[in-house]
């Protein structure tokens, strides 16, 4: 619970405490934590002086901001026309079969956590994935492989 | 080829010119002549909606206020585009220079960029570019200005102007009624320019080659040149400049893989252009094929015949049914019934008369939704079902 605390008032002390403040506040706390839990929340709350439901209210708008827990590298690959016609679903069924999860799961050892997402604006290196920030494009089985086994022994 | 209207230009990602000259020269002209030569190069915004540049600089001008922001919208959600990254990648020094043209005229001392979160991996560099143009603004165009980049999380609506707003100021991304225009009452109620990435760059475009070189590039009504991002069943994907005023069917001439049935203008939001409208349809604002808004920026996604059009237009559906903001009505429950009744259909479980209930629905959400996204979903819907019955039926 401490460190929860010290994390958030680090980044009101960045960011200030006005309503203006709450996005890169909660975008900060992802970025650490992964995703947003209601102790979090309540705390976010209480620094910015609004009401948690305000805080869960914005946070559950925006697909980037978790609500539920996700692991250290978040997988997103692309489900969007481009990518769809470029083997999308193959891709989704080899990242299954590597990391044994379905999308929407996470791993048991919490390091990775298989999404969808919409265009991510590299269609014509599709199909296309971030993982975190990182971008990865023009992708096939062996280079998803090979992606996976960098980032297990990170 | 004798009437290929497919003219190949080369401005945005030339690198030959100094943004800080070209800004040099601007800023000795009053603002006003400024506004002036911004109106008369026809520009207009290259984020969808088409308005004129100019004018929309002059309402902010005009607005007596403390404090006013230029925010340039790089928020580049819709589907099969992807030329606003490309810009920021290789030419962000022209961004910033246009958001310090357009603050100069307007009276803002604050820029900002709405990043979207998919772009994140750019922002250590954009930062570091930043700071460069902006010591040189400070230091050697004596101007005060700063430029922020605020992160997008993840919803394809925050591009819509007003919903970009209410993300800045810590709220759901839900898009506002209109009026008030962002220009009178914006980012936490002040005066406020929401320009597109391209379209900044062409602002200061207009002031390396001049207005009337500018205006004279493309067609009447649509001035100049436009990014596409092009991709789909095509050998050639990637980023092209060109003039405004080709042809659908030269384009897929040059572009298309041989065995092209359809061209989606705009993306998802955008239009449908199957094989037998390709000579007809012209690319420009004044070519726009029915309609009001179109909010793309120059998406182009070709499908060869081995597509199933139904597939394309479920995922179109899917798409709008997990982005609408879920604010009104028409959209949210529109959306979702355009997809169960595509799904319906296609079960044989409704008639195909059924279509012509989903087309009268597509109409009322452009009649009534709150916002151009759900305006919109009947765009595609439309062109789709019109041109490819058979395919949504068996
Ligand atoms: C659902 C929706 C999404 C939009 N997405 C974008 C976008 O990603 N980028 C953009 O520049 N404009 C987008 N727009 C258009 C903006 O609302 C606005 O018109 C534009 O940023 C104005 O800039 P411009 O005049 O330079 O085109 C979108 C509009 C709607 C309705
Ligand atoms: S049209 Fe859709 S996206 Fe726009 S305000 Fe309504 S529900 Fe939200
Ligand atoms: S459709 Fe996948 S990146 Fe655009």
């Amino acid at each position: 619970m401490a460190e929860v605390n010290e994390l958030v008032k680090s980044l009101s002390h960045k960011h200030g405490k006005e309503r203006g403040s709450l996005l890169p506040i909660l975008q900060g706390i992802t970025e650490v934590e992964k995703s947003l839990s209601a102790e979090i929340m309540i705390e976010v709350a209480r620094e910015l002086n609004i009401s948690t439901a305000e805080v869960y209210g914005t946070a559950s708008f925006y697909s980037f901001l978790d609500t539920e827990p996700r692991g250290e590298f978040v997988i997103r690959v692309c489900k969007t026309i481009s990518c769809d016609m470029k083997g999308k679903r193959q891709i989704v069924k080899t990242l299954e079969d590597l990391l044994k999860i379905k999308v929407g799961e996470t791993t048991h050892n919490k390091k990775f956590t298989l999404l969808e997402t919409n265009c991510l604006g590299w269609c014509h290196k599709a199909p296309a994935m971030l993982i975190n920030d990182e971008v990865y494009t023009d992708l096939d089985d062996n280079k998803v492989k090979k992606i996976i086994r960098k980032y297990r022994s990170k | 080829m004798p009437n290929d209207s497919l003219k190949r230009v080369d401005f945005i990602f030339d690198k030959d010119y100094n943004c800080k000259e070209v800004l040099y020269d601007a800023f000795k002209l009053t603002r006003d002549e400024i506004i002036e030569e911004i109106i008369k190069s026809g520009l207009r915004g290259r984020g969808g909606a088409g308005f004129y540049t100019g004018v929309k600089w002059k309402y902010a001008r005009e607005e007596l206020a403390d404090e006013k922001v230029v925010i340039c919208n790089a928020d580049e959600g819709e589907p099969g585009t992807f030329k606003d990254r490309a810009i920021l990648e290789e030419v962000p020094s022209k961004v910033l220079a246009g958001m310090a043209l357009c603050g100069k005229v307007i009276g803002a001392k604050k820029g900002y960029i709405y990043l979207r979160g998919e772009y994140n991996y750019l922002k250590p560099k954009l930062e570091q570019e930043i700071n460069k143009f902006t010591d040189i603004l400070h230091s050697e165009l004596n101007f005060d200005f700063n430029i922020k980049i605020f992160s997008g999380a993840g919803a394809y609506v925050c591009g819509e102007e007003t919903a970009l707003l209410n993300s800045m100021e810590g709220l759901r991304g839900e898009p506002r009624n209109k009026p008030p225009y962002p220009t009178h009452s914006g980012l936490f109620g002040k005066p406020t320019v929401v320009n597109n990435v391209e379209t900044l760059v062409y602002a200061v475009m207009v002031f390396k080659i001049g207005a009337e070189k500018f205006k004279n590039i493309g067609i009447q009504g649509s001035s100049g040149s436009k990014l596409f991002s092009v991709s789909g069943d095509t050998p050639k994907s990637g980023i092209y400049e060109l003039e405004f005023g080709m042809k659908v069917s030269d384009f897929v001439n040059e572009f298309g893989d041989g065995d092209a049935k359809a061209v989606q203008v705009g993306g998802a939001s955008g239009f449908c252009v199957p094989r037998k409208a390709f000579d007809k349809t012209t690319i420009g604002y004044q070519g726009k094929l029915k309609g009001n808004s179109l909010p793309t920026g120059g998406s182009m996604m070709i499908f060869n015949s081995s597509r199933s059009m139904y597939n394309v237009l479920h995922n179109y559906l899917e798409f709008f049914v997990e982005e609408s903001c879920g604010q009104c009505v028409p959209c949210r429950i529109g959306t979702q019934q355009l997809l169960k009744g595509i799904e319906a259909i296609k079960k044989g479980k409704k008639s195909s008369e059924y279509l012509e209930n989903l087309l009268a629905l597509s109409e009322t959400m452009r009649l009534t939704s709150k916002c151009g996204l759900g305006q919109s979903v009947g765009n595609s819907f439309s062109s789709i079902v019109e041109n490819f019955k058979e395919e949504m039926i068996y």
